[in-house]
């Protein structure tokens, strides 16, 4: 059993996915329960996985009992382990504090909703934990189709938005999939590691540079990275509040995941750094992400919308930082993508709490929301401070070593955007946390209207929410442990010099 | 929009054209995706799986699990589908009904609707001539058809055809009647539900499969680990455990073809369409 | 004039399908009804299909990779020169199962579109929403 915890991480969500649908024409009480027994069994395999990996080293597993280049192999190093365990436990916090709103949402399609759900979850999974390129582009086309129905589920101009995506979307995975097509062509092989011991003879080959471009847009566009991100904003904030708060936090941060894996495991940091020089014009991106993220992000009157920038921007920290080619840079980059799955998750389901009371997100709507749901507006003042980066909550730390790799790296840009980014992230939380909290007393002074009665979100909303802050901090705290056994062992040790 | 689209275009266009001048001469033997990965596909094909069909078994078995995958993505766009366009709430509609023996047409407008009877029938509202012809001639055929669909499953082995292909024949028979008759027709033989929890079924049986060979001890979907079961050598045993696996695949395939194509063809009201 | 035409001949089917892809490419970016878009992505994507397809190929009288073999299955050597390579058509049946879904919930989509505005012209489209 225990060898074949990556294996069981995937089908788990899998089968249960098709016992789901197939219970939705049968029993439809059973479609959530069974849904999250899969979710469940998803984030405890991968908890066990994880530990496995702290304890023994990277796993590795032949799917089919074939070996590495031949057929498909799982690989699990300590970052990957983590991601999958933030993938699998951030989904099944979602899974349970969306109940309420999934069955208000969609009556009548709950099972298609939760088969989705879950075959969401195995894309993204099976797109961490995958070693072969090609099974990369499958999972991801799993993810993306999921997200395309799941997106157009919000009714209105959901289905226009998603449509959108999907164009997007469907345009980055073939640039995927060409760029692997090049890679096949020249070096005949699919495992990514297999294919990283075949490239250092032919670095020189445009073919090789050339595939390497077509993945990176192909992976930008699926992450909404600065000039490709136009889909992110409709698409995310106009799908049902459930959706938003699962795809927002995962979707983009395992694309990020994938970009540092083909940077560091399929071409080698040798190669992107030293032979392709496309460091600082990444990181020139970057900052640009950063600042349009951040600027857009203030002209936003919703609340959803305006954090649809604010992931724009943090993908820039992700991506900026991952290029800025030292261990801090890398770290930062690696590390965010914890921070900023908990962060944006937490940002979505407060959002979907007030949605729940309040039927709306228009900033102008949030009046007197502190005293209404005093709860969920801690929440989300935590999360605020951790996306301004505020100690000692995870959102600093991350941020401290983007910047000290910055400064390493002598990118002064790169430092004066995430510092211009923390300023906007002040200036935009707090704009909201006035409006909530002394909004009212200028409008409803003395009426005693209903909209004061306290109206705090139910409990099961509430608890993975306040789980999900509280791990802000304790993160936060464990900062340096992560950083020692998580993500020391994966940083080349190219980068390390 | 058209000038920077003609400008990015033209970039990757110009970009991939540039790269492949480093790529090996078109269809020469020596190339790296020749020689590489694939000769012990060719070679060890029949050894080790008992498939002479080499894409078959490196379709179900070297690389199985992408096609796991891949029959999940068309299971996903199913659901997709479904979950998109379905409407189950039921408002009063206009019906055309048509007696039989006169030809004359009936429209009746969110009135009651009359019950079943041996002199009416009832017609689309985009009404189509009605064809005796191409009824006769599809309803012949369909048998055939589907015959033809289950040996393109059956002899995936051994020619090019497997579950995919099989499948797709299979749920173009359903969609023939769907088109000759007409959608209420096809769906009294295969009931939306039944189509949906087949749907479920064809992609269960191969990740069922795969688990069960980890149940029994092997890594999943590795074959070699249900000869206990199937009584047979562990190279026998792959070449059932794909037979079971297409099997699957096709199921499913035709499933969702049937259920893509009611969902899309009536918008959602699995009722009047095409 | 001369070192150029063994370039050609040795490369012109990659370029017909790069220039294939920047048809379909085009089309999903600059037209404007959404059903000439998808149009397009089938295009691109086709032609990434038949791309791959390409590289599986082998010149000198190599057929389809099905082998060939007697009552004593599998114990005679197979010559590599008679198969094309089976690894990019298992590929692409993977990618073609891909594209159909894709168009599936695509055209899915364009329906639902189609039921709120009326039309499929994007630009009509965001006439109508921005005039609410």
């Amino acid at each position: 059993m225990n060898d074949h915890y990556p294996a069981l991480l995937i089908i788990s969500p899998l089968l249960l996915a098709f016992i789901v649908s197939a219970m939705a024409w049968i029993r439809k009480g059973l479609c959530y329960p069974l849904a999250v027994v899969g979710s469940g069994l998803s984030a405890w395999f991968s908890v066990q996985l994880f530990a496995t990996v702290l304890q023994k080293g990277t796993v590795d597993y032949r799917l089919g009992g074939w070996e590495a280049p031949w057929g498909i192999g799982y690989h699990v190093d300590t970052l990957n382990g983590m991601v999958l365990m933030v993938v699998s436990v951030l989904a099944f916090i979602n899974l349970v504090a969306t109940r309420k709103t999934v069955a208000a949402e969609f009556p009548e399609k709950e099972g298609a909703f939760y088969t989705l759900y879950l075959l969401f979850i195995v894309g993204l999974v099976g797109m961490t934990v995958t070693g072969d390129l090609f099974n990369l582009y499958v999972l991801l086309e799993v993810a993306s189709l999921t997200s395309y129905s799941l997106i157009a589920l919000g009714g209105g101009r959901a289905p226009l938005a998603s449509l959108n995506y999907l164009y997007m979307g469907t345009i980055g995975g073939c640039f995927y999939l060409l760029g692997v097509g090049y890679l096949y062509i020249m070096t005949g092989s699919l495992n990514m590691a297999d294919v990283a011991s075949l490239l250092p003879a032919i670095y020189s080959s445009s073919a090789v540079w050339v595939a390497f471009t077509f993945c990176l847009v192909g992976v930008g566009v699926k992450m909404a990275f600065f000039p490709l991100h136009v889909w992110l904003p409709n698409a995310y904030s106009f799908a049902p509040s459930a959706v938003g708060s699962l795809i927002a936090p995962l979707m983009t941060k395992v694309m990020v995941y994938v970009m540092i894996r083909l940077m560091i495991s399929v071409f080698s940091i040798d190669f992107t750094f030293s032979i392709l020089k496309i460091g600082d014009p990444m990181v020139w991106l970057s900052t640009l992400a950063i600042v349009m993220g951040a600027t857009l992000a203030l002209a936003q009157k919703n609340l959803k919308r305006m954090f649809c920038y604010i992931i724009v921007s943090e993908i820039g920290y992700m991506v900026g930082g991952a290029w800025l080619g030292n261990a801090s840079g890398m770290t930062g980059a690696m590390l965010h993508i914890l921070n900023d799955a908990l962060m944006t998750i937490s940002l979505f389901l407060a959002a979907g709490n007030i949605y729940y009371r309040i039927n709306g997100l228009e900033i102008a709507q949030l009046q007197g929301l502190f005293h209404r749901m005093p709860v969920t507006m801690a929440c989300f003042v935590a999360t605020g401070l951790s996306i301004i980066g505020v100690p000692p909550t995870c959102g600093f730390f991350s941020k401290w070593y983007l910047i000290t790799g910055a400064l390493e790296a002598g990118q002064y840009g790169f430092v004066g955007a995430l510092l211009f980014s923390s300023l906007v992230n002040v200036i935009l939380f707090f704009r909201v946390i006035e409006v909530s909290y002394y909004g009212d007393m200028q409008h409803a002074h003395g009426h005693g209207s209903p909209s004061e009665a306290r109206a705090e979100a139910p409990a099961i909303m509430l608890v993975p929410l306040l789980i999900l802050s509280a791990g802000l901090v304790v993160i936060g705290i464990y900062t340096g442990t992560i950083v020692n056994t998580v993500i020391d062992p994966v940083i080349p040790a190219a980068l390390a010099r | 929009m058209k000038t920077a689209g003609l400008i990015i275009v033209i970039l990757a266009g110009a970009i991939l054209l540039y790269a492949t001048q480093d790529f090996p001469p078109w269809g020469a033997p020596d190339s790296p995706a020749s020689t590489h990965v694939s000769p012990r596909y060719l070679q060890k094909s029949m050894e080790e799986t008992a498939v002479p069909n080499v894409v078959t078994s490196v379709l179900a078995d070297y690389r199985g699990f992408d096609t796991m995958f891949e029959t999940s993505v068309i299971f996903c766009a199913g659901i997709g589908c479904f979950a998109l366009l379905r409407i189950f709430r039921k408002k009063p509609e206009d019906r055309y009904y048509r007696h039989i023996a006169t030809e004359i047409t009936l429209h009746i407008k969110g009135g009651r609707i009359p019950e079943k009877s041996s002199e009416f029938e009832r017609i689309d509202a985009l009404w189509t001539p009605y064809d005796l012809i191409i009824k006769t001639v599809c309803r012949i055929l369909v048998p055939f058809i589907q015959l033809f669909a289950l040996y393109v499953i059956a002899h995936g082995h051994h020619s090019p055809g497997g579950g995919f292909q099989g499948g797709v024949i299979l749920g173009a028979s359903m969609i023939l009647i769907a088109i000759s008759y007409n959608m209420r027709t096809a769906i009294a033989r295969i009931s939306e539900k039944t189509d949906n929890l087949l749907m479920a079924t064809g992609v269960f049986i191969y990740a069922g499969i795969g688990t069960l060979c980890l149940i029994l001890g092997a890594n999943f979907l590795d074959y070699s680990g249900l000869s206990t079961i199937l009584f047979s050598g562990p190279i026998m045993a792959r070449s059932h455990g794909i037979f079971g696996v297409e099997i699957g695949v096709g199921i499913t395939v035709m499933a969702v073809m049937i259920s893509i194509y009611n969902n899309l063809a009536s918008e959602g009201k699995q009722d009047e369409g095409l | 004039m001369s070192d150029l035409i063994p370039i050609i001949v040795a490369k012109y089917n990659y370029w017909l399908y790069i220039v294939l892809m920047m048809i379909g490419l085009y089309a999903m970016i600059a037209k404007n009804n959404l059903i000439k878009k998808l149009v397009g992505m089938n295009i691109f994507q086709t032609s990434i299909i038949l791309f791959y397809v390409s590289m599986g190929c082998k010149r000198g009288g190599a057929g389809i990779p099905i082998i060939q073999h007697g009552p004593d299955a599998g114990h005679h050597v197979i010559d590599l020169a008679n198969y094309v390579n089976p690894l990019p058509h298992v590929l692409m049946l993977t990618a073609i199962v891909v594209s159909v879904s894709t168009f599936g919930v695509a055209v899915a989509l364009a329906i639902r579109i189609y039921q709120r505005y009326k039309t499929l012209e994007e630009d009509e489209i965001l006439a109508r929403l921005r005039s609410k």
